[in-house]
């Protein structure tokens, strides 16, 4: 999907591919060596273990690259025969499957020492972490933030998830026998803020006319910022990506040579078995997705100094706000990013993203004047998604923006 | 026993006539209860009535436009009642967060003259931080509240709530102790009117027309049982035909750990600590249940003991399709009651099942298997 740019220095995609697979590898050998391993939730607090120097790992992501690998169906299955529901998300049962069988067709991860879990996604994370915990019989240290039912975190929420904080503190020093180094720790704060800001920033660029980013890399260069948040590698990879797309920009470049004839916001995580047809299939009828949640999500802004301002950060995060909010959000993607429309994800995995589509599509819809579609799928279970449906709903879309234009 | 016919005769409640009646005796209203778990006690002490949201049997027309089919069966009703107007005799309605579907029902709410109460447990409960958060949660559920009925609910109207509710706790425990001895007087429709009739009563009606029931349960010569005895486990068992099929199938439930019976009974409110923080602590104390986080997972052995503790022939976990909680359980379940050689088997559970034959296939010749043990 990428085009290829002059060799003197690596390429961001070349950066990309060369720190995810760092990550596992030094986990593994880390491992090896009797170092201690975490598996962490995407958007859980990275800072505490970075600091401990721990390495982490992130279950959602190892379950999106079997799942894009077209390995998720054995798994699956496996878990499926431990007992798993089929309703259950699918990127649970692809951990918890691969927990218990050790073998899968991306990268292997070694087992976790710890877990560490925060909510500010989804319940479901809460379920699938106790039974890690339960299972390995290994610690688990958790960051309950609770669902910001009214559009502002209460101060009372914002108290508990600062003790949390404090509290996680404390277990890792248990678990690691070492004291918890704040010099350290505001190092790697530092990192963590500058690789926000230049994930932020790279993917904000897909807001300039034509957009010089292939929304659909968002997808695979989102796996970075899950996974190596606090490390300098992630930093330097979007900082390039940036440069890149600035020069791009400069230089009136468009992601499709063809030109972009509309820019759509995907709601909902990617199919993962099935990402190069939805590519496909988009990109025949010029539709790039330039907007997405990706870029606000991992927006963790806080100050550095004040453990109730990093608090508000974790809890205000996508799926964890109010309708209200989720609303706002969304419209403000769609503006911002020039869309003319929005295909809905409709995640057989998912029901925190699912359950409020009603009521967002149709007030996003009409506060933007744009259409939307909705279709049928999974993130990475391959048997919930029909590409026949999949190109109907894209191709009807594509001519409600046609109307809309004329 | 024309005793006990007339006390289950009380319990028999029609929901929509018990607010009614409710109003027009004490001129206060009602207020829904979202499952699993709310603080009743704060609206109790307002001298109102809480009244238990747990779907039914309804059939599912315009919640169709608004939520996906996977969602449990339980919320569906319920979407479905809202937007049909059912609730619109209440004056309020609590609503907790805990699990995605329920974050989204108290956010999908649209009724504008019943509000809705969205509130949080917390998941790190063991945490003092957990109970303060809860404690001020609570407190905001009974601000909000005073701002619906235009009155303040006093500390000492919650403490005297408190009290009637641990009450019935410990009542509802002794009947399911003596309901358990006497499957020959209460089948498991029966047993479960005596849980469910709680959700539209007041609990002090309940607890004294239970604690009469009860002691004649306890009068009673205990009879041996020959059919199987079994656990049920999970979130609710309904509709009340499949408690048909097991009364003919002469299953005995001898012993429960069901959200809408069993668990709102399990814990008491504690005596130290200011009011809210009392209600905040028995969350903190909550066990055994798929919805209290617990990464040692109490309800397995839990589930081992109750077996054992009533010799019971089986663990029944009636599944509520599409509950992420209830099912991310059941590979546990299922791992240790292989292990300690006790037979388990689940069951779907859908509010809206139209027919049980499916149901009665399944429970027929796990019956036949418990025979043969
Ligand atoms: S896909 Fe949805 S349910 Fe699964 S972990 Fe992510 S947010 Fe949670
Ligand atoms: S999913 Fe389970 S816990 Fe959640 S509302 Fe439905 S039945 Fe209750």
């Amino acid at each position: 999907m990428a085009e290829n740019v002059q060799k003197t220095a690596p390429s961001s995609r070349e950066m990309l591919g060369y720190y995810l697979n760092k990550s596992y590898q030094d986990a593994i050998e880390g491992k090896a060596r009797g170092e201690l391993v975490c598996w962490a939730s995407s958007i859980a607090p990275c800072e505490f273990c970075e600091t401990m120097g721990i390495h982490m790992l992130y279950p959602e992501n190892h379950a999106a690259a079997i799942a894009a690998k077209h390995g998720a169906e054995e798994m699956i299955e496996h878990a499926e025969s431990m007992g798993y529901s089929v309703d259950n998300c699918s990127y649970a049962r692809i951990n918890l499957a691969y927990m218990d069988i050790q073998k899968c067709v991306a990268e292997n991860m070694p087992l976790p020492d710890f877990v560490l879990v925060c909510n500010n996604i989804c319940e479901t994370l809460i379920k699938w972490y106790e039974n890690i915990a339960y299972q390995l019989k290994v610690p688990i240290i958790m960051i309950d933030v609770p669902y910001n039912y009214e559009y502002e975190p209460s101060e009372w929420a914002i108290d508990y998830i600062a003790a949390q904080f404090e509290h996680a503190i404390e277990q890792m020093e248990e678990i690691t026998g070492k004291k918890f180094d704040y010099n350290k720790y505001r190092e790697v704060m530092q990192i963590a803020a500058e690789s926000s800001y230049w994930w932020t920033k790279a993917m904000g660029m897909a807001a300039a006319k034509p957009s010089p980013l292939n929304g659909f890399d968002i997808f695979n260069y989102m796996a970075l910022i899950v996974c190596m948040r606090g490390k300098t590698g992630c930093r330097d990879t979007f900082k390039k990506l940036a440069e890149e797309l600035e020069e791009k920009i400069q230089k009136g470049e468009p992601a499709f040579k063809e030109g972009e004839k509309y820019r759509i916001m995907w709601d909902g995580i990617a199919c993962w078995p099935y990402l190069s047809h939805n590519y496909k299939a988009m990109r025949a009828l010029g539709m790039n997705m330039t907007g997405s949640t990706y870029p606000r999500g991992w927006k963790l802004d806080y100050d550095k100094d004040d453990i109730r301002s990093m608090a508000r950060a974790y809890t205000s995060v996508g799926n964890n706000l109010s309708l209200e909010a989720q609303i706002d959000l969304k419209t403000e993607v769609v503006r911002t990013y020039n869309c003319q429309g929005v295909t809905y994800h409709l995640n057989r995995s998912c029901k925190c993203m699912d359950f409020l589509f009603h009521e967002m599509q149709t007030e996003v819809a009409r506060r933007t004047d744009t259409p939307y579609i909705t279709f049928d799928g999974d993130q990475s279970d391959p048997r919930n998604f029909s590409k026949a449906q999949f190109e109907t709903r894209v191709q009807g879309l594509a001519e409600m923006m046609e109307q809309r234009k004329s | 026993m024309s005793k006990m016919q007339s006390i289950l005769e009380k319990l028999a409640i029609n929901p929509v006539q018990a607010v009614e009646d409710y109003k027009k005796k004490t001129g206060k209203g009602a207020v829904g209860c979202i499952a699993p778990y709310t603080p009743e006690e704060i609206i109790h002490a307002a001298g109102m009535l809480p009244i238990g949201l747990w779907g039914g049997q309804v059939e599912l027309n315009k919640v169709r436009a608004v939520l996906p089919a996977f969602a449990c069966s339980i919320m569906q009703s319920i979407k479905e009642l809202e937007l049909s107007g059912s609730y619109d005799i209440l004056t309020a309605v609590l609503c907790p967060s805990s699990c995605d579907t329920l974050k989204a029902i108290g956010q999908k709410w649209t009724r504008k003259d019943v509000p809705m109460i969205q509130f949080v447990h917390p998941h790190n409960r063991k945490l003092p931080a957990a109970r303060t958060f809860l404690a001020k949660e609570y407190q905001h559920v009974r601000e909000r509240l005073e701002n619906v009925i235009g009155e303040p609910i006093p500390d000492e109207a919650i403490v005297q709530s408190i009290q009637v509710y641990n009450e019935h706790r410990a009542v509802m425990r002794e009947f399911a102790r003596a309901a358990g001895a006497h499957p020959d007087l209460i089948d498991p429709k029966t047993r479960h009117l005596v849980f469910k009739s709680a959700f539209f009563m007041r609990k002090e009606e309940h607890t004294a027309l239970v604690r009469e029931l009860t002691a004649l349960l306890d009068e009673a010569p205990v009879k041996p049982w020959d059919g199987p005895k079994i656990i049920l486990s999970g979130i609710m068992a309904e509709p009340d035909s499949i408690l048909d099929v097991m009364k003919e199938l002469h299953i005995a439930v001898v012993a429960d750990d069901l959200a809408q019976e069993s668990r709102q009974n399990r814990v008491d409110v504690p005596e130290d600590g200011t009011v809210m923080e009392r209600l905040a602590e028995q969350w903190q104390n909550m066990y055994g249940c798929s919805l209290a986080y617990e990464h040692e997972k109490t309800r397995v052995p839990m589930l081992v003991d109750m077996v054992k503790k009533n010799q019971a022939d089986a663990v029944v976990v009636a599944m509520m399709k599409f509950c992420d909680p209830e099912e991310f359980d059941y590979p546990m379940i299922k791992q240790t009651m292989e292990k300690e050689n006790i037979p388990l088997l689940q069951v779907e559970i859908d509010q809206q099942m139209q027919s049980v034959e499916q149901f009665r296939t399944r429970m027929q010749s796990f019956v036949e298997m418990l025979r043969h043990e």
